[in-house]
């Protein structure tokens, strides 16, 4: 069923090329890219259904007192049941249609866009915005690695999660997601996107906090909803400018891609203050959503979701979609030069800045969360410095190994829960201070690890090597051209970013697997290998990990002894896949900043030599790292010392969080309550009072005068005459 | 559908019915038992409801124009009649008047235990106020039901309300009544300009005013209106009010009372002082007032320990992007405006709604006595989320709609001030999460919450149509934009047309008629549709 992605390219990928170069070939016929939504869909609403039902049930007895087991006496209820078939069941459909949309594709000849209508969602008279799909190159590489992981990762929750209470809300929240994502990736507009783009973020929100009644955790998901809505205000007033315009720039008067991508290189000049601007609006909501220098702080604490989510959501799909972003809205990218840079420029800040965290960090999931940070910063740098096809290549591979990784230590912590469960033992199961030797309890979690781990390293010939190297190879290509001392430095920062991944990752691997057992004796009687269940998903991943990198082989590479001197059927596949998204957004940039360079900068020297000294460095980075790393003495997490100096800066992640909530999060709240007790209680409030009691206070005064004496009332009668008089003499 | 409703003359009679039924159902409950007072009124006004709804398709759509128009002279010596008529603006007014009287009269059986019939009574009566203020074409038939709906709402409050009623009614009526007078004073003026013969709308349209006098009506209107909204700095009575009102109070003021305010300045401020509403300043002004209610009661709601108030501000805060969208002048902001009235109405009733039915089960508003209630009340707490999500302005739901309409014709207005406006959103955020947490997340800790029952069937019969009414709204507004549309640009183009003429400190006769301007083909271009300044940004 899940055959992988490079399946049915190698079939067909000649005739691809061929299709490229000879007459016109077949149209492409989508096939039911609307079902491919709705199933996800589907699966929320009977999964939903299923959960209130549970938990209905569970309710009613949790009000007489009793906590309800859903699985007691091994008898699954049925709405314990179904989720199983459902909830992976839409995703495998999804996928299946998703494949015969891609090789349809793959067969066809298709140049521009195509746009399917649904109905009308917004029209003001001014403004129309339809419901409508767009069906692409690039959106089908994002739906196939959406529904495709996303079905593997379905599967492995089965396993995982299948001892949750909560199991149908699970599955109901992550089918709700898919179908965000998927909204994300095929909407045809701007604004179709950002129902996308928000409703991921919703779903992130409910499923970190999945396990609501824990404190840290609901706080964990409500920190990543609000980051993101600051992003969400970035890519907000984007879509105003590109509509609306501002001063001489009148505005698309749309929102619809294909019209504004259309009509952008005529309407916008280049390097223009509009175009930077609304480049850089994107790039605030894709820091966001990516979890980019500054945006990036929801994503660690995000880890508090089960870890299935954090495979699917936070490292293989929701949060590359920063990196779809700015690869789709390439034109604009590509005219606006410092706003390309800026994207790189971050993204190289970023891959540095994370992975030096994840040097220090002992939570497994929280060591893979800054790696998925730096990683998805490499993708930035891919998209930013122009090489699209390069970013959307390393968002396609670390899908696969990050997926992997993350499936993985869910297996790992789904291990040591089980053990420590039976012992109960309070030690912290993802403290990789309490692993340590656990490759002959999970042979399969580990060899599969490793793979995953060469991958992101960047080894030949593993999937990371080919992607990683083509992003940092393109980076040092834009140094001979404008604004080439800043990609110089791009691209030194991600060279020394790579090492650094060699290092943390085997660290991880080194400390989890290798050494001795640090569980505990009783303990690690109860450790176990994951059910098939799970292990199959990690098997399928891991050799997406190794062949994944393979449809993309630049020619200087797959022309050599790496590329088995021209074996790799499918060299620059994707590259020539992407053209008809990225061709547009290559030539305004070879025209105006200057074509991407055959030499690497500061030392020169080609392409393969680059590949070749970056393989061989992390190679020896890796054993480098192992030797030293299995050296040390590990103690378990609990006789561990705290960490000290400059490793401590590291461990509390440079105080950021802390920085951010003393000069943001404090002071708003400050503001807040001064904007209640002293403006809106105090100052307004009181002069509305103060009013009421002047006029309360005239109305006293006036009694006064009443005092029901004829007397009285005749004096001032006199007076008053008195005064009309005397005014009307003078 | 529309055929059936024409062979029974729908379009004659519904206007009148809609006014005078409400009144007919006050009766009833009067005379009727007080044990099956709730009964009696939930069945008048769901009657009443089903009635509105054929508006939907009597109502022709592409026409912008006043429709079921009908007039009879009342006192003819001062040129006061009986006129009544509908237009895209209104329509949904009227229907979300008729929704949500059911809806809070539903809310009520179990909120409400003393003097049923009395209460019951005072609804309906409300429906009768309010409708009339929606579909009145005469502006002392107007000012007549803008004075009514005062007096339910103000014993309402005072009879049924919490500890700190009496305190909370008198501020309510004074506030509105003092703004009121104002309107009363200027509408005079107006009346007596326009030569001093009739209050009909289309006659005030047309009273020669310099520009000196329209900044001066303008001011009076608009503070009357924006104290109703309630605009900055106007807004203290409303937190009070419906921190201290029953829960059908609250759910009426909200979702309907409010946009008596808003649809003013749609209906009357815009159009009968165009210059005045064109005046940069006057603009500048209105904008800001707005962002400071979007921003700052955001804030205020961010810090309140009783949801209720919470709800309250955000009502403000929402209120605010009507007011944005309302004064960018430019047919998205003035759509988007709409929506977020429909899109408040029902989001916020319905949290008030689920408010009161927490309040019903504990006892207490304050959000530190919940917490983790979601585990005992799993589906109050998924109706919850989704009304919030609503309000918040998620994308799918109707709040989403209206925000990112408004926002889009503020920034074609004023740039600037629409991506200020803008993190609204994040705010939003802000006010909301913290106390869905607190109250639905986090450990089940406390004993009295431990038995919190889950909701009712009636209770789920409130919130059901409530939370499908969001979603349909988000997914397909365009069925509600169009019909509003005509309208919208009607209004517009009478403000465009007459304020042009109005040069400052020259009187100008406005010899454009408000019926003359009819519409549009329906198809209009975005070009019409351009923001007025184009001269001086910020």
């Amino acid at each position: 069923m899940t055959l992988p992605l490079g399946y049915f390219a190698l079939q067909e990928g000649h005739e691809i090329q061929a299709a490229a170069h000879g007459p016109a070939g077949e149209a492409f016929e989508p096939f039911l890219p609307g079902l491919v939504i709705l199933l996800p869909l589907i699966g929320f609403l009977l999964n939903g259904a299923l959960a209130l039902a549970a938990s209905r049930r569970s309710a009613d007895s949790l009000r007489g007192g009793v906590e309800l087991d859903f699985f007691e006496g091994g008898n699954r209820p049925l709405t314990h049941r179904l989720p199983t078939w459902i909830g992976p069941g839409v995703l495998g459909l999804a996928f299946l249609i998703v494949l015969v949309n891609f090789t349809r594709m793959l067969g066809a000849d298709l140049h521009e866009p195509i746009i399917r209508h649904y109905w009308t969602w917004m029209n003001t008279g001014a403004f129309e915005v339809d419901v409508a799909l767009q069906l692409d190159q690039l959106s089908m590489i994002m739906m196939m690695v959406v529904t495709g992981v996303g079905f593997l990762i379905h599967v492995f929750s089965v396993g995982y999660m299948g001892d949750d209470q909560g199991y149908p809300r699970y599955f109901a929240y992550l089918n709700l997601f898919v179908f965000f994502m998927l909204i994300l990736v095929m909407g045809a507009s701007f604004l179709l996107m950002f129902v996308g783009w928000e409703g991921v973020g919703f779903c992130s929100y409910i499923l970190i906090g999945y396990w609501f009644t824990d404190r840290e955790k609901a706080d964990s998901g409500k920190k990543a909803f609000i980051v993101n809505r600051i992003g969400d205000l970035g890519f907000l007033a984007a879509m105003f400018l590109l509509f609306a315009g501002f001063g001489s720039f009148g505005g698309f008067g749309t929102l619809n891609f294909v019209e504004i991508f259309h009509d952008a290189p005529d309407a916008l000049v280049y390097g223009g203050g509009i175009v930077t601007a609304i480049t850089l609006c994107l790039l605030l909501g894709a820091t966001g959503k990516s979890a980019q220098i500054p945006l990036y702080v929801w994503l660690p604490d995000a880890m508090a979701g089960p870890t299935p989510v954090s495979a699917l959501i936070h490292a293989a799909t929701m949060v590359t979609a920063g990196v779809y972003m700015v690869a789709r809205t390439s034109v604009l990218f590509a005219l606006a030069p410092v706003g390309g840079l800026s994207v790189a420029l971050i993204g190289a800040l970023t891959a540095l800045f994370a992975a030096t965290i994840g040097l220090a960090q002992y939570d497994i999931k929280r060591v893979l969360a800054y790696s998925t940070i730096s990683q998805l910063g490499y993708m930035f740098v891919g998209v930013g410095v122009g090489a699209y096809a390069a970013g959307v290549f390393h968002l396609m591979t670390h899908a696969f190994f990050k997926a992997l990784l993350f499936l993985g230590s869910g297996a790992v912590i789904h291990s040591m829960h089980h053990a420590l469960h039976h012992t109960h033992n309070h030690a912290d199961p993802q403290d990789m201070r309490n692993m340590g030797g656990l490759k002959k309890f999970m042979p399969i979690t580990w060899i599969t690890m490793w793979i995953a781990t060469l991958a992101i390293a960047g080894i030949w010939p593993f999937a990371g090597f080919f992607s990683k190297d083509e992003i940092i190879w393109y980076a040092g290509a834009r140094a001979a051209g404008t604004y080439g001392a800043w990609f110089t430095l791009i691209w030194i920062m991600a060279l020394a970013a790579a090492m650094i991944t060699a290092v943390y990752m085997t660290r991880l691997m080194i400390m989890t697997f290798h050494g001795k057992n640090r569980t505990g004796q009783e303990e690690a009687k109860h450790l176990h290998e994951a059910p098939w269940v799970m292990w199959v998903p990690l098997a399928i991943l891991a050799a997406l990990s190794i062949f994944g990198g393979w449809v993309n082989v630049p020619h200087a590479i797959s022309d050599s002894f790496l590329g088995g001197y021209g074996l790799l059927p499918m060299s620059e596949w994707l590259h020539d896949w992407l053209h008809p998204i990225a061709g547009v957004a290559t030539e305004i940039q070879a025209t105006g900043a200057g074509e991407f360079s055959h030499h690497a900068p500061l030392f020169g020297g080609g392409e393969l030599l680059w590949a070749v000294l970056s393989t061989v460095a992390a190679l020896v980075v890796v054993l480098v790292t192992a030797r030293i790393v299995g050296g040390f003495k590990y103690l378990p997490a609990s006789e561990s010392p705290a960490p000290k100096g400059f490793k401590k800066v590291l461990y509390m992640k440079y105080y950021i969080d802390e920085l951010y909530d003393r000069i943001i999060v404090q002071p708003l709240i400050k503001a807040s309550r001064f904007a209640w007790k002293v403006i809106d209680a105090g100052i307004v409030d009181g002069i509305a009072n103060g009013l009421g009691n002047l006029a309360r206070a005239f109305g006293w005064f006036g009694s006064l005068f009443q005092t029901g004496s004829v007397n009285t009332y005749a004096l001032f009668l006199a007076i008053g005459v008195l005064v009309i008089l005397g005014v009307v003499a003078f | 559908m529309l055929s059936l409703l024409e062979s029974i003359g729908y379009g004659d009679w519904i206007l009148h019915a809609l006014l005078w039924l409400p009144l007919v159902g006050m009766a009833l409950v009067l005379m009727g038992p007080a044990a099956r007072a709730k009964h009696l009124a939930f069945g008048w006004s769901l009657i009443l409801l089903v009635l509105s709804l054929g508006l939907w398709w009597a109502f022709e759509s592409g026409v912008g124009t006043f429709q079921f128009e009908s007039s009879t002279p009342w006192i003819s010596s001062w040129g006061v009649s009986y006129a009544v008529a509908l237009d895209g603006i209104s329509l949904f007014m009227v229907i979300l008047t008729t929704f949500t009287t059911s809806v809070a009269i539903l809310g009520s059986f179990n909120y409400i235990k003393k003097y049923e019939k009395a209460f019951y009574a005072l609804m309906l009566l409300m429906e009768t106020g309010v409708i009339g203020v929606f579909i009145s074409i005469d502006l002392f038939l107007f000012y007549v039901f803008w004075e009514i709906t005062l007096i339910p709402m103000y014993f309402i409050i005072g009879v049924w309300g919490g500890a700190r009623r009496i305190y909370s009614a008198v501020k309510f009526f004074l506030f509105t009544a003092f703004g009121s007078l104002l309107m009363l004073v200027a509408l005079l003026y107006l009346y007596f300009a326009a030569g001093g013969d009739s209050f009909a709308y289309a006659d005030l349209l047309n009273a020669p005013l310099n520009l000196q006098e329209q900044l001066w009506l303008f001011a009076a209107f608009c503070l009357a209106f924006s104290i109703k909204v309630p605009v900055f700095p106007f807004h203290t009575w409303l937190p009070d009010a419906h921190v201290e009102a029953p829960t059908p109070g609250s759910v009426v003021l909200a979702a309907v009372l409010l946009k008596m305010g808003t649809y003013g300045f749609l209906r009357f401020l815009l159009p009968f002082f165009p210059a005045a509403a064109q005046h940069e300043t006057v603009i500048t002004v209105m904008m800001i007032l707005g962002i400071i209610g979007i921003i700052y009661t955001a804030w205020v709601a961010a810090v309140q320990p009783d949801a209720k108030k919470l709800v309250a501000y955000t009502s403000v805060a929402h209120m605010g992007f009507v007011v944005l969208g309302v004064f960018a002048l430019t047919v998205n902001g003035l759509q988007g405006g709409l929506i977020v009235m429909i899109s408040h109405g029902i989001s916020t009733g319905a949290l008030f709604l689920l408010l009161g039915m927490m309040y019903e089960r504990r006892h207490t508003r304050m959000i530190a006595d919940f917490g983790g209630i979601g585990r005992v009340t799993p589906w109050f707490a998924t109706a919850f989320m989704i009304t919030a999500l609503a309000s918040i302005g998620l994308p799918g739901t109707s709040g989403f709609v209206g925000e990112f309409l408004a926002l889009l014709g503020t920034f074609q207005a004023r740039p600037i001030m629409g991506v200020i406006a803008g993190t609204g959103v994040i705010f939003a955020a802000y006010y909301m999460l913290p106390m869905v947490q607190k109250v639905f997340f986090n450990a089940l800790d406390k004993k009295e919450n431990q038995e919190m029952p889950d909701l009712s069937r009636r209770e789920l019969v409130i919130l059901a149509p409530m939370v499908a009414l969001m979603i349909w709204i988000g997914v397909q507004p365009s069925v509600f934009l169009e019909r509003m549309e005509p309208s919208v640009r009607n209004v517009l183009e009478y403000v465009n047309d007459s304020g042009l003429q109005a040069q400052p400190g020259q009187s100008a006769e406005a010899s454009v008629t408000f019926s003359s301007t009819v519409p549009l083909d329906g198809e209009g271009e975005a070009d019409e549709a351009a923001p007025i300044h184009t001269g001086d940004e910020e």
